[in-house]
């Protein structure tokens, strides 16, 4: 009795395993027929999700020929899922990621190429500075476009408007923003009684100072024909030695705070304990959400160096090299990105959209929650140097990010620092010079 | 004295074991505000369920459960049914092939997973079975099987071989002696590795991720993690509340198969 009941047990879950694995296999087109398009979506902010599927099902009820499935990833680990995706010849066919992540895979002939296939209304609608972040190699001496960039994001500064208001400090607006030094003499007037003027969230610190890197043009990295070198010069070093004299010499910045996360200091935001913190413009909406009743906070504008400029890598959506449907793929990417759309997915997401004419929306230009700050700063971005550089992720990961972290700590000197990330830097570089 | 003492330690590590699930628990019922708040509480000042009905509105949690149930127990199952017979051949009959199969079950516990991963996935590529529960539990089985061996093995090993000798010279026939002594003996190690077969299973991540592509097959950890974005910020409401829930279906595993796993069973069985 007791095998017969385990043997029907045993049937059961093989029925019920073959049950649900073929209730996902797609639909494919058969002679003209609808076709299915698989589009893998990263978004995960409530709002922007919601916008996400308003739009596929929008395209849906229009296009009954075309039909978008939408499908959830996540940006924690869609680079390892996507490989192996792409080396299956099974990938999506259209694809949400970001533009650093699209050189590898251009280079791979993993994308296809869009050059010449989009709209004139949407290339005209989003700027040459924008297209510049997913023109890349093709790996075979020529560049194409590899996705469209659509969402963007610039470093600004997220302050406690009481303890501005107190120390009274010149609020700035984007014609005139706080200077690097400007911003430094503000955190120490902010740091008093235990708190401290601004907190550097570090833990990963590599993209943030060198996007920053780029007010005193710092580009970390400079190009002879085909091969890439590390470069610390006096533009790179700027940025660095001001957060650290922040940390060490003015005692304005927490050192506690280098160990965190972007999100991490909210709550010492919310309780007084730092006044500034630089953040990414998506930040805001941690803030609206989490912040006490009450609470009030505006958004300061990016620093000026010698310029306000930015490192900028944008989101982007590609049609898989693989799709049997890139003429559907690239016409859904066409409605998907509209200036419309977009904007409602740089509201989801709290971002900038690059299509000019989103950015002209009354959503993205009201004062509300910093949205005019944020919007406003989208001029200031300028395409990120390292997006250029073949091995730039092994760079970050292997050698950037470890010495940045000690930089930081103050446990080693700036020379020491600069040394370490071109020395290292180059060998690394070299394997990548074909 | 001693017996206090014992019982402190002992609540000691209960408070250690309990304190993460607690903490979920406490989270997910948290405002937005009272989980960013400095000084973090135990008791929820104001408890909500919004991050519960979130999580239930945005993503498949019950259909990904139910696919991680099956995957699960199916990988169980096999698990013991695979590792059972091998590990009485290598208790029983020692030779130098069942002591270099050891050897090879203990090293093969040092490869780090990620190295085999895409050779695995071209396999699974090959046989069809991308994309399929199926797969997945291959896959599964596959990386529990070695140490299920080894734990059953020390099992087997653990019930005299005197035992058999007994039931035979009483007249049992070999398959009738391992199927009334020594089977009822093995049942807490059965218990024991399709325990960890199930749990390692439940819980597994990165090969599902490779081999789940499609949202109508992921399991609940491909779930959960897409309330994660970008630079380590999380919803860590809704993830709190589905990981929560997440931790159940073990917790019921657990306690139906748990009062199998006693010891003491051979005491006495072989004195005098």
């Amino acid at each position: 009795m007791r095998t017969r009941t385990a043997l029907a047990a045993a049937a059961a879950i093989v029925a019920l395993a073959a049950g649900c694995s073929s209730a996902a296999t797609g639909g494919g087109d058969k002679a003209g027929g609808p076709v299915t398009l698989k589009f893998l979506s990263l978004a995960w902010q409530k709002e922007s999700i919601a916008a996400n599927k308003q739009i596929v099902d929008e395209w849906n009820k229009s296009n009954p020929n075309t039909k978008v499935e939408y499908v959830q990833g996540s940006w924690d680990n869609v680079n390892d899922q996507l490989v192996t995706s792409f080396e299956a010849g099974d990938p999506p066919d259209v694809i949400h990621d970001d533009s650093p992540a699209l050189a590898g895979f251009a280079s791979r002939g993993y994308l296809a190429d869009l050059s010449g296939k989009l709209p004139a209304d949407l290339k005209s609608d989003i700027p040459q500075p924008a297209w510049d972040t997913v023109t890349f190699g093709d790996g075979k001496g020529g560049k194409g476009v590899y996705g469209v960039p659509f969402l963007q994001e610039s470093q600004v500064i997220i302050a406690n408007k009481k303890l501005l208001d107190a120390a009274k400090v010149r609020v700035p607006t984007p014609d005139q923003p706080w200077t690097w030094d400007e911003f430094a003499q503000i955190s120490k007037k902010l740091t008093k009684d235990g708190s401290f003027g601004v907190a550097w969230p570090l833990k990963s610190p590599v993209n943030k100072v060198l996007n920053l890197g780029l007010n005193f043009g710092g580009t970390f990295f400079q190009t002879d024909g085909a091969k890439a070198t590390v470069k610390v010069g006096p533009e790179e070093r700027e940025v660095l030695q001001r957060i650290h004299d922040q940390l060490y010499k003015d005692k304005s910045a927490d050192p506690s705070a280098l160990g965190m996360g972007t999100a991490d200091p909210l709550p010492g935001f919310y309780a007084g304990k730092y006044a500034l913190l630089p953040a990414g413009v998506y930040l805001r909406q941690q803030v609206v959400e989490q912040a006490p009743p009450g609470f009030q906070w505006i958004t300061i504008p990016p620093l000026k160096g010698t310029s306000t400029n930015q490192g900028a890598t944008s989101q982007t959506l590609s049609v898989a090299a693989d799709s049997k449907y890139p003429d559907q793929a690239t016409k859904f990417i066409s409605f998907f990105l509209n200036s419309a759309n977009q904007a409602k997915l740089a509201k989801g997401d709290w971002l900038l959209p690059t299509s000019t004419k989103a950015a002209s929306d009354p959503s993205m230009t009201t004062k509300e929650n910093g949205w005019d700050v944020a919007t406003a700063s989208a001029k200031n971005l300028v395409v990120a140097p390292y997006l250029r550089v073949n091995g730039f992720d092994e760079w970050k990961s292997k050698v950037a990010t470890p010495t940045l972290q000690q930089y930081f700590a103050d446990k080693i000197t700036l020379d020491q620092a600069a040394k370490t990330l071109v020395e290292e830097g180059d060998k690394v570089l070299a394997r990548y010079t074909k | 004295m001693r017996r206090p003492l014992q019982y402190l330690a002992l609540l000691g590590y209960v408070i250690f074991l309990a304190f993460p699930l607690v903490w979920l628990l406490s989270t997910a019922l948290k405002t937005s505000q009272e989980m960013a708040s400095l000084t973090p509480t135990w008791i929820p000042r104001h408890p909500i369920l919004t991050n519960f009905t979130d999580a239930f509105a945005e993503q498949d949690l019950v259909g990904s459960a139910l696919r991680s149930l099956v995957v699960a127990v199916a990988s169980s199952v096999l698990t013991v049914v695979l590792a059972l017979p091998a590990a009485y051949a290598m208790a029983r009959h020692r030779s130098l092939v069942s002591r270099l199969a050891v050897g090879w079950v203990l090293v093969s516990q040092v490869f780090p997973f990620i190295l085999i991963i895409i050779p695995l996935f071209m396999v699974l590529r090959r046989l069809d079975l991308v994309n399929t529960l199926p797969g997945l539990t291959i896959v599964h089985v596959t990386f529990v099987l070695p140490f299920a061996l080894w734990m059953l093995q020390g099992y087997v090993r653990a019930v005299p071989r005197e035992l058999e000798e007994a039931a035979a010279v009483d007249g049992a026939g070999r398959v009738r002696s391992l199927v009334k002594v020594v089977a009822p003996l093995l049942a807490p190690g059965v218990v024991a590795t399709s325990l960890f077969a199930f749990i390692s299973s439940w819980n597994e991540f990165l090969f599902a991720l490779v081999v789940l592509k499609d949202p109508g097959v992921a399991t609940l950890p491909l779930t959960l993690v897409k309330f994660t974005g970008a630079e380590g910020v999380v919803r860590l409401g809704p993830l709190a509340a589905a990981s929560l829930l997440a931790t159940i279906p073990s917790l019921v595993f657990f306690a139906i198969i748990q009062r199998r796993l006693r010891s003491g069973l051979m005491t006495g069985a072989v004195k005098g």
